[in-house]
Protein backbone atom coordinates (compact mmCIF):
# COMPACT_ATOMS: atom_id res chain seq x y z
CA UNK A 1 0.00 0.00 0.00
CA UNK A 2 1.40 3.34 -0.96
CA UNK A 3 -0.60 5.76 1.17
CA UNK A 4 -2.83 5.01 4.13
CA UNK A 5 -4.61 7.96 5.67
CA UNK A 6 -6.40 6.98 8.82
CA UNK A 7 -8.89 9.19 10.65
CA UNK A 8 -7.04 12.39 9.78
CA UNK A 9 -7.98 15.56 11.62
CA UNK A 10 -6.36 18.86 10.65
CA UNK A 11 -6.84 22.51 11.45
CA UNK A 12 -5.99 25.68 9.57
CA UNK A 13 -5.64 28.78 11.72
CA UNK A 14 -7.15 26.79 14.59
CA UNK A 15 -10.23 26.02 12.50
CA UNK A 16 -10.97 22.28 12.14
CA UNK A 17 -11.13 21.47 8.41
CA UNK A 18 -10.40 17.76 8.09
CA UNK A 19 -12.55 15.80 10.49
CA UNK A 20 -11.74 12.13 10.36
CA UNK A 21 -10.66 11.52 6.78
CA UNK A 22 -9.59 8.01 5.82
CA UNK A 23 -8.27 6.93 2.44
CA UNK A 24 -6.03 4.17 1.15
CA UNK A 25 -4.20 4.34 -2.15
CA UNK A 26 -2.37 1.40 -3.67
CA UNK A 27 0.42 1.48 -6.21
CA UNK A 28 -0.95 1.44 -9.75
CA UNK A 29 -4.17 3.24 -8.83
CA UNK A 30 -5.64 6.57 -9.83
CA UNK A 31 -8.00 8.15 -7.30
CA UNK A 32 -10.08 11.25 -7.76
CA UNK A 33 -11.39 13.43 -4.96
CA UNK A 34 -14.30 15.66 -5.80
CA UNK A 35 -16.27 17.98 -3.63
CA UNK A 36 -17.77 21.42 -3.29
CA UNK A 37 -15.72 24.58 -2.78
CA UNK A 38 -14.40 24.84 0.74
CA UNK A 39 -14.80 21.12 1.42
CA UNK A 40 -11.15 20.80 2.42
CA UNK A 41 -9.65 19.33 -0.76
CA UNK A 42 -6.69 21.70 -0.91
CA UNK A 43 -6.29 21.38 2.84
CA UNK A 44 -5.83 17.63 2.40
CA UNK A 45 -3.07 18.20 -0.17
CA UNK A 46 -1.30 20.85 1.90
CA UNK A 47 -1.54 18.79 5.08
CA UNK A 48 0.00 15.78 3.34
CA UNK A 49 2.67 18.05 1.85
CA UNK A 50 3.44 19.57 5.25
CA UNK A 51 2.62 23.20 4.60
CA UNK A 52 3.29 25.38 7.67
CA UNK A 53 0.03 26.44 9.31
CA UNK A 54 -1.76 23.20 8.45
CA UNK A 55 -1.75 21.36 11.71
CA UNK A 56 -2.44 17.66 12.16
CA UNK A 57 -4.51 17.28 15.30
CA UNK A 58 -5.32 13.58 14.98
CA UNK A 59 -4.92 10.48 12.86
CA UNK A 60 -2.03 9.13 10.83
CA UNK A 61 -0.68 9.01 7.30
CA UNK A 62 1.66 6.22 6.26
CA UNK A 63 3.51 6.69 3.01
CA UNK A 64 5.42 3.70 1.67
CA UNK A 65 5.54 2.30 5.20
CA UNK A 66 6.86 5.53 6.72
CA UNK A 67 5.12 7.95 9.08
CA UNK A 68 4.56 10.83 6.68
CA UNK A 69 3.97 13.42 9.38
CA UNK A 70 7.37 12.71 10.96
CA UNK A 71 9.05 14.04 7.81
CA UNK A 72 9.85 17.63 6.86
CA UNK A 73 8.22 18.88 3.63
CA UNK A 74 11.42 18.45 1.59
CA UNK A 75 11.87 14.95 3.01
CA UNK A 76 8.33 14.04 1.95
CA UNK A 77 9.24 15.19 -1.56
CA UNK A 78 12.41 13.11 -1.53
CA UNK A 79 10.35 10.13 -0.35
CA UNK A 80 8.36 10.49 -3.59
CA UNK A 81 5.42 12.75 -2.77
CA UNK A 82 4.59 15.43 -5.33
CA UNK A 83 1.96 18.08 -4.83
CA UNK A 84 0.71 19.89 -7.91
CA UNK A 85 -0.45 23.28 -6.62
CA UNK A 86 -3.88 24.74 -7.33
CA UNK A 87 -2.13 28.12 -7.38
CA UNK A 88 1.53 27.65 -8.31
CA UNK A 89 3.77 30.18 -6.57
CA UNK A 90 5.83 32.80 -8.41
CA UNK A 91 9.46 33.15 -7.40
CA UNK A 92 11.04 36.25 -8.96
CA UNK A 93 14.69 36.02 -9.90
CA UNK A 94 15.00 32.24 -9.53
CA UNK A 95 14.95 30.33 -12.81
CA UNK A 96 13.02 27.09 -13.19
CA UNK A 97 16.15 25.38 -14.48
CA UNK A 98 18.25 26.30 -11.49
CA UNK A 99 15.48 25.65 -8.99
CA UNK A 100 14.53 22.26 -10.42
CA UNK A 101 18.08 21.07 -10.87
CA UNK A 102 18.90 21.90 -7.27
CA UNK A 103 15.64 20.33 -6.10
CA UNK A 104 16.18 17.13 -8.06
CA UNK A 105 19.78 16.84 -6.95
CA UNK A 106 18.80 17.46 -3.32
CA UNK A 107 16.27 14.62 -3.64
CA UNK A 108 18.84 12.36 -5.29
CA UNK A 109 21.43 13.14 -2.63
CA UNK A 110 19.06 12.21 0.18
CA UNK A 111 18.41 8.90 -1.60
CA UNK A 112 22.13 8.28 -1.97
CA UNK A 113 22.12 8.82 -5.75
CA UNK A 114 24.66 10.77 -7.79
CA UNK A 115 23.69 14.33 -8.79
CA UNK A 116 22.83 15.03 -12.43
CA UNK A 117 25.28 17.22 -14.31
CA UNK A 118 24.04 20.42 -15.95
CA UNK A 119 23.95 18.70 -19.33
CA UNK A 120 22.12 15.63 -18.07
CA UNK A 121 19.58 17.78 -16.30
CA UNK A 122 18.89 19.93 -19.36
CA UNK A 123 18.36 16.83 -21.48
CA UNK A 124 15.81 15.53 -18.98
CA UNK A 125 14.09 18.91 -18.68
CA UNK A 126 13.88 19.26 -22.46
CA UNK A 127 12.32 15.82 -22.78
CA UNK A 128 9.64 16.54 -20.16
CA UNK A 129 8.92 20.03 -21.50
CA UNK A 130 8.38 18.50 -24.95
CA UNK A 131 5.99 15.95 -23.45
CA UNK A 132 3.86 18.78 -22.05
CA UNK A 133 4.39 20.93 -25.15
CA UNK A 134 5.91 23.70 -23.05
CA UNK A 135 8.59 25.79 -24.73
CA UNK A 136 11.95 24.95 -23.13
CA UNK A 137 12.76 28.67 -23.08
CA UNK A 138 10.03 29.13 -20.48
CA UNK A 139 12.01 26.99 -18.08
CA UNK A 140 14.87 29.46 -18.31
CA UNK A 141 12.58 32.16 -16.92
CA UNK A 142 11.90 32.88 -13.24
CA UNK A 143 9.61 30.32 -11.63
CA UNK A 144 6.01 30.92 -12.77
CA UNK A 145 6.57 34.68 -13.16
CA UNK A 146 4.46 36.05 -16.00
CA UNK A 147 3.06 32.60 -16.84
CA UNK A 148 -0.61 32.35 -17.75
CA UNK A 149 -2.83 30.13 -15.60
CA UNK A 150 -2.62 27.31 -18.12
CA UNK A 151 1.15 27.64 -18.51
CA UNK A 152 1.58 27.40 -14.77
CA UNK A 153 -0.40 24.17 -14.70
CA UNK A 154 1.61 22.70 -17.56
CA UNK A 155 4.81 23.78 -15.81
CA UNK A 156 3.62 21.90 -12.72
CA UNK A 157 3.33 18.77 -14.85
CA UNK A 158 6.78 19.32 -16.36
CA UNK A 159 8.14 19.49 -12.83
CA UNK A 160 6.32 16.28 -11.97
CA UNK A 161 7.92 14.65 -15.01
CA UNK A 162 11.38 15.79 -14.01
CA UNK A 163 11.07 14.83 -10.35
CA UNK A 164 9.43 11.48 -11.17
CA UNK A 165 7.48 10.99 -7.91
CA UNK A 166 5.80 7.83 -6.64
CA UNK A 167 2.61 9.60 -5.66
CA UNK A 168 1.28 12.76 -7.29
CA UNK A 169 -1.48 14.74 -5.60
CA UNK A 170 -2.75 17.10 -8.27
CA UNK A 171 -4.88 19.93 -6.93
CA UNK A 172 -7.21 21.26 -9.62
CA UNK A 173 -4.55 20.84 -12.27
CA UNK A 174 -7.39 21.03 -14.81
CA UNK A 175 -8.63 24.48 -13.84
CA UNK A 176 -7.57 27.26 -16.18
CA UNK A 177 -6.88 24.87 -19.06
CA UNK A 178 -8.53 25.10 -22.44
CA UNK A 179 -9.60 21.89 -24.11
CA UNK A 180 -6.33 21.34 -26.00
CA UNK A 181 -4.22 22.00 -22.92
CA UNK A 182 -6.45 19.66 -20.93
CA UNK A 183 -5.69 16.82 -23.34
CA UNK A 184 -1.96 17.58 -23.25
CA UNK A 185 -1.96 17.62 -19.45
CA UNK A 186 -4.05 14.44 -19.29
CA UNK A 187 -1.69 12.66 -21.66
CA UNK A 188 1.25 13.97 -19.62
CA UNK A 189 -0.18 12.60 -16.36
CA UNK A 190 -0.75 9.23 -17.99
CA UNK A 191 2.73 9.13 -19.53
CA UNK A 192 4.52 10.01 -16.29
CA UNK A 193 2.33 8.38 -13.64
CA UNK A 194 0.36 5.49 -15.16
CA UNK A 195 2.73 2.81 -13.96
CA UNK A 196 2.37 -0.17 -11.66
CA UNK A 197 4.71 1.40 -9.08
CA UNK A 198 3.07 4.83 -9.03
CA UNK A 199 -0.21 6.36 -7.96
CA UNK A 200 -2.19 9.55 -8.52
CA UNK A 201 -4.67 11.47 -6.41
CA UNK A 202 -6.57 13.93 -8.60
CA UNK A 203 -8.38 16.74 -6.86
CA UNK A 204 -10.93 18.18 -9.22
CA UNK A 205 -14.27 19.88 -9.55
CA UNK A 206 -15.07 18.56 -12.95
CA UNK A 207 -15.54 15.33 -14.78
CA UNK A 208 -13.64 16.57 -17.82
CA UNK A 209 -10.06 15.72 -16.70
CA UNK A 210 -11.30 12.27 -15.75
CA UNK A 211 -12.16 11.65 -19.42
CA UNK A 212 -8.42 11.67 -20.07
CA UNK A 213 -7.11 10.22 -16.83
CA UNK A 214 -9.51 7.41 -15.95
CA UNK A 215 -9.84 7.03 -12.19
CA UNK A 216 -10.10 3.65 -10.50
CA UNK A 217 -11.85 5.25 -7.54
CA UNK A 218 -13.81 8.44 -7.06
CA UNK A 219 -14.34 9.89 -3.60
CA UNK A 220 -16.63 12.65 -2.49
CA UNK A 221 -15.18 14.96 0.14
CA UNK A 222 -17.64 17.01 2.14
CA UNK A 223 -17.43 18.48 5.62
CA UNK A 224 -13.83 17.34 6.01
CA UNK A 225 -14.50 13.63 5.41
CA UNK A 226 -14.91 11.17 2.59
CA UNK A 227 -18.66 10.71 2.46
CA UNK A 228 -18.90 8.41 -0.53
CA UNK A 229 -16.62 6.25 -2.66
CA UNK A 230 -17.33 4.67 -6.00
CA UNK A 231 -15.88 3.93 -9.41
CA UNK A 232 -15.49 6.24 -12.40
CA UNK A 233 -19.27 6.30 -12.81
CA UNK A 234 -19.60 8.25 -9.54
CA UNK A 235 -17.99 11.26 -11.19
CA UNK A 236 -20.64 11.18 -13.90
CA UNK A 237 -23.36 10.93 -11.32
CA UNK A 238 -21.90 13.93 -9.46
CA UNK A 239 -21.80 15.91 -12.67
CA UNK A 240 -25.44 15.11 -13.35
CA UNK A 241 -26.97 15.38 -9.92
CA UNK A 242 -24.64 17.73 -8.01
CA UNK A 243 -22.74 17.20 -4.77
CA UNK A 244 -25.65 17.85 -2.48
CA UNK A 245 -27.78 15.05 -3.84
CA UNK A 246 -24.92 12.55 -4.03
CA UNK A 247 -23.25 13.39 -0.73
CA UNK A 248 -26.48 13.36 1.23
CA UNK B 1 26.06 68.92 6.04
CA UNK B 2 29.03 69.14 8.41
CA UNK B 3 32.30 70.22 6.88
CA UNK B 4 34.52 67.42 5.69
CA UNK B 5 37.08 67.80 8.47
CA UNK B 6 34.88 67.52 11.54
CA UNK B 7 33.72 64.05 12.49
CA UNK B 8 29.93 64.07 12.50
CA UNK B 9 27.84 63.11 15.50
CA UNK B 10 24.54 61.25 15.86
CA UNK B 11 22.80 64.61 15.85
CA UNK B 12 23.57 64.93 12.14
CA UNK B 13 20.53 63.47 10.42
CA UNK B 14 22.64 61.68 7.82
CA UNK B 15 24.72 59.98 10.50
CA UNK B 16 22.16 58.96 13.04
CA UNK B 17 22.54 55.26 12.31
CA UNK B 18 26.20 55.37 11.25
CA UNK B 19 29.03 53.39 12.77
CA UNK B 20 30.89 56.47 14.02
CA UNK B 21 33.69 54.44 15.58
CA UNK B 22 34.54 53.03 12.18
CA UNK B 23 34.21 56.43 10.53
CA UNK B 24 36.68 58.00 12.97
CA UNK B 25 39.37 55.64 11.70
CA UNK B 26 39.11 56.91 8.13
CA UNK B 27 38.19 60.54 8.74
CA UNK B 28 38.57 63.10 7.19
CA UNK B 29 36.94 62.08 3.95
CA UNK B 30 38.10 63.05 0.53
CA UNK B 31 34.93 63.83 -1.43
CA UNK B 32 35.09 62.79 -5.07
CA UNK B 33 33.53 64.98 -7.71
CA UNK B 34 32.28 63.53 -10.97
CA UNK B 35 31.03 65.72 -13.78
CA UNK B 36 29.25 64.16 -16.73
CA UNK B 37 28.94 66.66 -19.59
CA UNK B 38 25.68 67.11 -21.47
CA UNK B 39 24.67 64.10 -23.52
CA UNK B 40 27.39 61.81 -22.20
CA UNK B 41 27.11 58.53 -20.27
CA UNK B 42 29.19 57.04 -17.49
CA UNK B 43 29.07 53.85 -15.51
CA UNK B 44 30.77 53.19 -12.22
CA UNK B 45 30.96 50.28 -9.83
CA UNK B 46 32.01 50.63 -6.23
CA UNK B 47 32.85 47.48 -4.30
CA UNK B 48 33.34 47.96 -0.59
CA UNK B 49 35.05 44.94 0.86
CA UNK B 50 37.78 43.85 3.23
CA UNK B 51 38.45 44.05 6.95
CA UNK B 52 39.01 47.80 7.22
CA UNK B 53 36.21 50.39 7.27
CA UNK B 54 35.33 51.79 3.84
CA UNK B 55 33.93 55.22 3.24
CA UNK B 56 33.17 56.98 -0.03
CA UNK B 57 31.64 60.34 -0.67
CA UNK B 58 30.58 61.05 -4.27
CA UNK B 59 29.25 64.28 -5.73
CA UNK B 60 27.90 63.70 -9.22
CA UNK B 61 26.87 66.48 -11.53
CA UNK B 62 24.87 65.45 -14.59
CA UNK B 63 24.59 67.83 -17.56
CA UNK B 64 21.57 67.98 -19.81
CA UNK B 65 20.69 64.53 -21.11
CA UNK B 66 23.67 62.96 -19.35
CA UNK B 67 23.32 59.53 -17.75
CA UNK B 68 25.11 57.96 -14.83
CA UNK B 69 24.78 54.37 -13.69
CA UNK B 70 26.22 53.54 -10.31
CA UNK B 71 26.41 50.07 -8.81
CA UNK B 72 27.48 49.47 -5.26
CA UNK B 73 28.32 46.16 -3.64
CA UNK B 74 29.09 46.24 0.05
CA UNK B 75 30.24 42.91 1.41
CA UNK B 76 33.07 43.50 3.84
CA UNK B 77 33.47 42.28 7.38
CA UNK B 78 33.88 45.90 8.48
CA UNK B 79 31.53 48.86 8.41
CA UNK B 80 31.11 50.68 5.13
CA UNK B 81 29.41 53.86 4.09
CA UNK B 82 28.78 55.50 0.76
CA UNK B 83 27.24 58.93 0.41
CA UNK B 84 26.10 60.02 -3.04
CA UNK B 85 24.89 63.46 -3.97
CA UNK B 86 23.56 63.75 -7.50
CA UNK B 87 22.41 66.84 -9.32
CA UNK B 88 20.43 66.28 -12.52
CA UNK B 89 20.00 68.81 -15.30
CA UNK B 90 17.09 68.53 -17.74
CA UNK B 91 16.41 65.00 -19.10
CA UNK B 92 19.43 63.58 -17.29
CA UNK B 93 19.17 60.07 -15.85
CA UNK B 94 20.66 58.55 -12.74
CA UNK B 95 20.48 54.89 -11.82
CA UNK B 96 21.70 53.43 -8.55
CA UNK B 97 21.72 49.70 -7.93
CA UNK B 98 23.11 48.82 -4.54
CA UNK B 99 23.49 45.54 -2.71
CA UNK B 100 24.54 45.59 0.91
CA UNK B 101 25.43 42.52 2.96
CA UNK B 102 26.20 43.09 6.60
CA UNK B 103 27.50 40.46 8.98
CA UNK B 104 28.04 40.57 12.73
CA UNK B 105 29.31 43.92 13.97
CA UNK B 106 29.21 45.58 10.56
CA UNK B 107 27.11 48.55 9.53
CA UNK B 108 26.57 48.98 5.81
CA UNK B 109 25.16 52.38 4.98
CA UNK B 110 24.03 54.21 1.87
CA UNK B 111 23.08 57.84 1.98
CA UNK B 112 21.76 59.47 -1.16
CA UNK B 113 20.63 62.93 -2.03
CA UNK B 114 19.22 63.15 -5.54
CA UNK B 115 18.43 66.65 -6.70
CA UNK B 116 16.22 67.08 -9.74
CA UNK B 117 17.17 70.63 -10.68
CA UNK B 118 15.51 70.85 -14.11
CA UNK B 119 12.58 69.26 -16.01
CA UNK B 120 12.13 65.69 -17.19
CA UNK B 121 15.05 64.02 -15.48
CA UNK B 122 14.81 60.44 -14.27
CA UNK B 123 16.29 58.82 -11.18
CA UNK B 124 16.00 55.21 -10.10
CA UNK B 125 17.37 53.76 -6.91
CA UNK B 126 17.23 50.04 -6.25
CA UNK B 127 18.68 49.02 -2.91
CA UNK B 128 18.67 45.43 -1.68
CA UNK B 129 20.14 44.73 1.74
CA UNK B 130 20.72 41.63 3.79
CA UNK B 131 21.68 41.77 7.46
CA UNK B 132 22.82 38.69 9.32
CA UNK B 133 22.91 38.29 13.12
CA UNK B 134 24.44 41.40 14.68
CA UNK B 135 24.63 43.26 11.37
CA UNK B 136 23.05 46.59 10.44
CA UNK B 137 22.01 47.93 7.04
CA UNK B 138 21.00 51.55 6.53
CA UNK B 139 19.49 53.51 3.68
CA UNK B 140 18.86 57.20 4.00
CA UNK B 141 17.74 58.60 0.71
CA UNK B 142 16.28 61.91 -0.24
CA UNK B 143 14.84 62.88 -3.60
CA UNK B 144 14.54 66.62 -3.91
CA UNK B 145 12.55 68.00 -6.83
CA UNK B 146 13.35 71.69 -7.19
CA UNK B 147 11.03 74.38 -8.38
CA UNK B 148 10.65 74.17 -12.16
CA UNK B 149 11.79 70.55 -12.39
CA UNK B 150 8.44 69.56 -13.88
CA UNK B 151 8.02 66.10 -15.35
CA UNK B 152 10.45 64.57 -12.88
CA UNK B 153 10.38 60.79 -12.59
CA UNK B 154 12.04 59.58 -9.41
CA UNK B 155 11.86 56.14 -7.89
CA UNK B 156 13.26 54.61 -4.73
CA UNK B 157 12.87 50.88 -4.27
CA UNK B 158 14.37 49.82 -0.98
CA UNK B 159 14.10 46.37 0.53
CA UNK B 160 15.91 44.70 3.36
CA UNK B 161 15.98 41.12 4.61
CA UNK B 162 16.85 40.30 8.17
CA UNK B 163 18.32 36.84 8.70
CA UNK B 164 18.12 36.95 12.47
CA UNK B 165 16.30 38.76 15.25
CA UNK B 166 19.52 40.53 16.15
CA UNK B 167 19.88 42.02 12.66
CA UNK B 168 18.84 45.63 12.08
CA UNK B 169 17.64 47.59 9.07
CA UNK B 170 17.02 51.32 9.03
CA UNK B 171 15.39 52.73 5.94
CA UNK B 172 14.37 56.32 5.46
CA UNK B 173 13.30 57.24 1.94
CA UNK B 174 12.27 60.88 1.66
CA UNK B 175 10.64 63.00 -0.99
CA UNK B 176 10.57 66.75 -1.22
CA UNK B 177 8.69 68.13 -4.19
CA UNK B 178 8.47 71.75 -5.34
CA UNK B 179 7.44 71.16 -8.95
CA UNK B 180 4.43 70.00 -10.97
CA UNK B 181 3.58 66.85 -12.87
CA UNK B 182 6.05 64.83 -10.86
CA UNK B 183 6.03 61.04 -10.75
CA UNK B 184 7.78 59.83 -7.65
CA UNK B 185 7.41 56.41 -6.13
CA UNK B 186 9.01 55.05 -3.08
CA UNK B 187 8.64 51.58 -1.78
CA UNK B 188 10.36 50.44 1.30
CA UNK B 189 10.04 47.08 2.98
CA UNK B 190 11.87 45.24 5.69
CA UNK B 191 10.93 41.65 5.77
CA UNK B 192 11.50 37.98 5.69
CA UNK B 193 11.48 35.58 2.79
CA UNK B 194 8.14 34.66 1.24
CA UNK B 195 6.83 31.68 3.24
CA UNK B 196 4.68 30.46 0.33
CA UNK B 197 7.68 30.33 -1.96
CA UNK B 198 9.71 28.52 0.68
CA UNK B 199 7.01 25.85 1.02
CA UNK B 200 6.69 25.53 -2.75
CA UNK B 201 10.43 24.96 -3.03
CA UNK B 202 10.45 22.51 -0.11
CA UNK B 203 7.64 20.57 -1.79
CA UNK B 204 9.92 20.06 -4.79
CA UNK B 205 12.60 18.66 -2.49
CA UNK B 206 14.73 21.67 -1.75
CA UNK B 207 15.91 21.75 1.89
CA UNK B 208 15.12 25.06 3.65
CA UNK B 209 18.70 26.32 3.77
CA UNK B 210 19.12 25.83 0.01
CA UNK B 211 15.74 27.42 -0.72
CA UNK B 212 16.63 30.46 1.39
CA UNK B 213 19.98 30.77 -0.32
CA UNK B 214 18.39 30.70 -3.79
CA UNK B 215 15.85 33.33 -2.84
CA UNK B 216 18.40 35.61 -1.22
CA UNK B 217 20.69 35.29 -4.24
CA UNK B 218 17.84 36.45 -6.46
CA UNK B 219 17.00 39.25 -4.05
CA UNK B 220 20.55 40.61 -4.07
CA UNK B 221 21.10 40.01 -7.79
CA UNK B 222 18.25 42.33 -8.70
CA UNK B 223 20.25 45.34 -7.49
CA UNK B 224 23.25 44.51 -9.66
CA UNK B 225 21.50 43.96 -12.98
CA UNK B 226 23.10 45.98 -15.76
CA UNK B 227 26.37 46.62 -13.94
CA UNK B 228 29.61 46.83 -15.85
CA UNK B 229 31.21 43.38 -15.73
CA UNK B 230 27.96 42.16 -14.17
CA UNK B 231 28.83 38.49 -14.10
CA UNK B 232 31.95 38.96 -11.97
CA UNK B 233 30.08 41.31 -9.65
CA UNK B 234 27.20 38.85 -9.26
CA UNK B 235 29.68 36.06 -8.51
CA UNK B 236 31.29 38.19 -5.84
CA UNK B 237 27.88 38.98 -4.32
CA UNK B 238 26.93 35.29 -4.34
CA UNK B 239 30.16 34.28 -2.65
CA UNK B 240 29.73 36.96 0.00
CA UNK B 241 26.15 35.89 0.61
CA UNK B 242 27.22 32.30 1.06
CA UNK B 243 29.77 33.40 3.63
CA UNK B 244 27.06 35.33 5.45
CA UNK B 245 24.62 32.40 5.70
N1 LIG C 1 -5.14 29.94 5.33
C1 LIG C 1 -6.41 29.75 5.75
N2 LIG C 1 -6.87 30.41 6.84
C2 LIG C 1 -8.13 30.21 7.28
N3 LIG C 1 -9.00 29.37 6.70
C3 LIG C 1 -8.60 28.70 5.62
C4 LIG C 1 -7.29 28.84 5.07
N4 LIG C 1 -7.17 28.03 4.01
C5 LIG C 1 -8.36 27.42 3.88
N5 LIG C 1 -9.22 27.80 4.83
C6 LIG C 1 -10.60 27.34 5.00
O1 LIG C 1 -10.58 25.94 5.00
C7 LIG C 1 -11.71 25.44 4.34
C8 LIG C 1 -11.29 24.46 3.27
O2 LIG C 1 -10.57 25.14 2.27
P1 LIG C 1 -9.89 24.37 1.06
O3 LIG C 1 -9.14 23.21 1.58
O4 LIG C 1 -9.13 25.37 0.28
O5 LIG C 1 -11.17 23.87 0.25
P2 LIG C 1 -11.29 23.33 -1.24
O6 LIG C 1 -9.93 23.14 -1.80
O7 LIG C 1 -12.04 22.05 -1.10
O8 LIG C 1 -12.10 24.33 -2.00
C9 LIG C 1 -12.48 26.62 3.80
O9 LIG C 1 -13.54 26.88 4.69
C10 LIG C 1 -11.47 27.74 3.84
O10 LIG C 1 -12.11 28.95 4.08
MG1 LIG D 1 -8.92 23.99 -3.41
Amino acid sequence: MMLIIDNLHATVADKPILKGLSLTINAGEVHAIMGPNGAGKSTLGYTLGGRPGYEVTGGTATFDGEDLFALEPHERAAAGLFLGFQYPVEIPGVSFVQFLRESLNAQRKSRGEEPLSGGEFLKLAREKAALLKLDMDMLKRPVNVGFSGGEKKRAEMVQMGILDPKLAILDETDSGLDIDALRIVGDGINAVMRRPDKAVLLITHYQRLLDYVKPDFVHVLAGGRIVRTGGAELALELEERGYEAVAA
Amino acid sequence: MPDALTLPTRRDEDYRYADLGALAAVWPLAPETIVVPAGESRRMTVVQTGDAPQVRDLAIDLGEGATFTLHVLTVGAASARIAVTVRLAATAAFHLGAAQLAGAGATAEIVTRVVHAAPNAVSRQVVRSVAAAGGTVNYLGKVLVEKGADGTDGEQSVRAMLLDRTATANARPELEIHADDVKCAHGCAVGELDAQALFYMAQRGLPPELAKRLMLQAFVAEALVGAEDEEALQDQARAALEALL
